[in-house]
């Protein structure tokens, strides 16, 4: 629990810092460039004298908001896809599991670039790339979730009773799966975020201007070869920390809503 | 009888697959507003009104989409992947001089993560709750969450530009010519980026691993090893390879995607002329044809590696042929 608590209030605090940043604190001043790391500039400034602390957070707090549409968007697809499929069962099972399939059927970086490159590219790109292809692995989860509650005996019993499809799911079959349901939705961000600053990074997410994680690794490339390892160490540093942050939470939140995982 | 029917059919849901990619793909790249003639053309070319028209009737862009789309198919099984706008040379060209460099990359990266990560899962299950199952656990976890991009800018940053000790980028040193290339140079350039690709399956495989390996020290079998007398490095031999080894080579298998995938990040790091640059860079143009080249060689790259572990399931597991 206290684990759970520290890592989302960090991550909380990033989220709302980086949101309510006003664009002052990453202000370009070419008085200050290149400064390595010192009391001033706890992350050191860039070549255009961006405090890289500032650019850091505002960069990991864009990233989660499009994770974040990417979650909403992703696990209300595999919501429905992965109950619908399990319910009915069927053709339409059997449609869903090829969709599936074919998603996973692509590298998933290179689905990113297709969609990305369907848009034009861009901040729309990048953040419906994410949230239409974080789906699959979810759908597989919920629908092996669902199948395995309708086949037990107190849902047989309501369809006995004359229940309709559609209230099984409703009153058995949601109730049972949301714990499993929540926490794919919470392990699902780290992915979101990191194929965010994947596809940034390689030039088709974001756009140079913006102060996005991926934008400030790419700006960094170039100047490694000239010693300058801050620009790209603690912005790199922070992303992994949100991450695991993240999965943290989810690996946590399983332990607590499943006790046979408990002993593990 | 029942091995060969689940055989042909993994292979003809594949197949079925691998079709429909290629048709998703096709229809992504159609829907964007990238604009082809402008993209092979340049923006700010004085080509004549009367050339355009040239151009678009020869590559059939006024065509319905259906019908471009089974003309490319029938080309693309007919061995004519189209002519790729960024290189000015035939896609399949471009591809196969590239996937040279990015299947050996792969490849190294491919065994070096899962001998590791295979290794250090088995120690960590063996030493299960001591300080080296935490340490690795760690250190796996964190292999797992690490971006590959940064993993590679680190590993540049320190081993290339402050100790020196590996080249900054490329596959081969600059300023030779291609007879002068040695193996060994083209070695020596490939370590870096493959052991930052390795990284991510890593952390992976052990992790998988110490998981498996656990579940089967807890059976009742072991105990009964260890009654017997058994040496942890029997039951190693005997009982652990035996039943984690190809759960994890199937998993191995399994991640091919991801392993495509990390190539174009590890690749556009290091400035390795491989297929994952060429993707970027096929993306970034808008070179639709060597796009859709590539998408179709990493979903058989894929389809490859789901293969590869179903036979391998069928081969090394006695017991399938009789459930399945």
């Amino acid at each position: 629990m206290i684990y759970i608590g520290l890592a989302g209030i960090y991550l909380l605090g990033i989220f709302f810092l980086g949101i309510f940043m006003p664009e002052s604190a990453y202000e370009v001043n070419y008085a200050e460039k290149l400064i390595p790391p010192c009391a001033d500039h706890l992350f050191g400034t860039d070549f255009m004298g961006r405090d890289m602390l500032m650019r850091s957070v505002k960069g990991l707090s864009v990233s989660m908001v499009i994770a974040l549409l990417a979650a909403g968007v992703s696990s209300v697809l595999a919501l429905a896809f992965g109950v619908a499929a399990a319910v009915f069962g069927g053709k339409l099972d059997a449609i869903v599991n090829w969709c599936v399939d074919l998603f996973m059927g692509i590298p998933h970086l290179v689905l990113l670039i297709l969609i990305s490159f369907m848009l034009g590219r861009g901040a729309k790109g990048v953040t419906a790339a994410v949230a239409l292809t974080h789906w699959p692995e979810l759908t597989r989860v919920v629908r092996s979730e669902v199948l395995s509650v309708r086949s037990s005996q107190y849902v047989r019993a309501a369809y006995k009773m004359g229940k309709s499809h559609l209230r099984v799911a409703w009153e058995h079959v949601i109730p049972h799966v949301l714990p499993v349901y929540l926490v794919g939705v919470i392990l699902l961000f780290p992915h979101a975020i990191m194929h965010e600053a994947s596809i940034t990074f390689l030039g088709f997410g974001l756009p140079a201007e913006k102060p996005a994680v991926g934008v400030i690794l790419s700006e960094s490339m170039k100047y490694i070869a000239m010693g300058k390892w801050w620009l790209m160490l603690f912005p790199g540093l922070m992303l992994l920390l949100a991450v695991m942050l993240f999965d943290v939470i989810g690996e946590n939140l399983k332990k607590l809503w499943n006790p046979d995982s408990g002993n593990e | 009888m029942t091995r060969l029917k689940y055989m042909g059919k993994t292979v003809l849901r594949l197949l079925t697959l691998l079709i429909a990619v290629s048709i998703l793909s096709f229809l992504l790249l159609e829907a964007s507003p990238v604009d082809p003639l402008t993209a092979y053309i340049g923006t700010d070319s004085t080509l004549s009104e009367e050339a355009k028209e040239e151009i678009i009737r020869h590559w059939g862009l006024k065509e319905p989409p259906v019908t471009r789309f089974l003309k490319w198919a029938g080309n693309f099984v007919c061995g004519d992947w189209g002519e790729s706008i960024t290189y000015k040379k035939p896609v399949k060209t471009v591809i196969a001089e590239r996937l040279k460099y990015s299947l050996a990359l792969m490849l190294a990266a491919w065994l070096f993560s899962g001998i590791l990560g295979y290794a250090f899962g088995m120690l960590a299950a063996v030493r299960q709750g001591k300080l080296t199952d935490k340490v690795i656990k760690t250190f796996s976890l964190t292999l797992q969450s690490a971006p590959v991009f940064w993993i590679g800018l680190l590993f540049l940053s320190f081993f290339a530009v402050r100790l020196g000790w590996f080249p900054i980028g490329l596959a081969t040193p600059m300023g030779k010519t291609a007879e002068e290339v040695t193996v060994f140079d083209r070695i020596y350039h490939m370590i870096l980026p493959a052991v930052t690709l390795s990284v991510l399956g890593t952390g992976k495989t052990a992790l998988y691993t110490r998981q498996k390996f656990i579940e089967i020290l807890n059976k009742e079998f072991i105990l009964y090893a260890r009654a017997r007398g058994e040496s942890t490095g029997q039951i190693i031999w005997r009982h652990g390879i035996r039943n984690t080894l190809m759960p994890a080579v199937t998993v191995q298998f399994a991640s091919f995607s991801e392993l495509f995938g990390g190539i174009a990040l590890a690749e556009s790091v290091f400035s390795y002329p491989g297929i994952g640059s060429a993707l970027t860079a096929a993306g970034l143009g808008g070179d639709v044809p060597l796009l859709l080249g590539i998408a179709v060689c990493s979903a058989v790259f894929v389809f490859a590696g789901n293969l590869a572990a179903n036979l391998l399931y069928l081969v090394l597991e006695p017991r399938a042929g009789s459930f399945v």
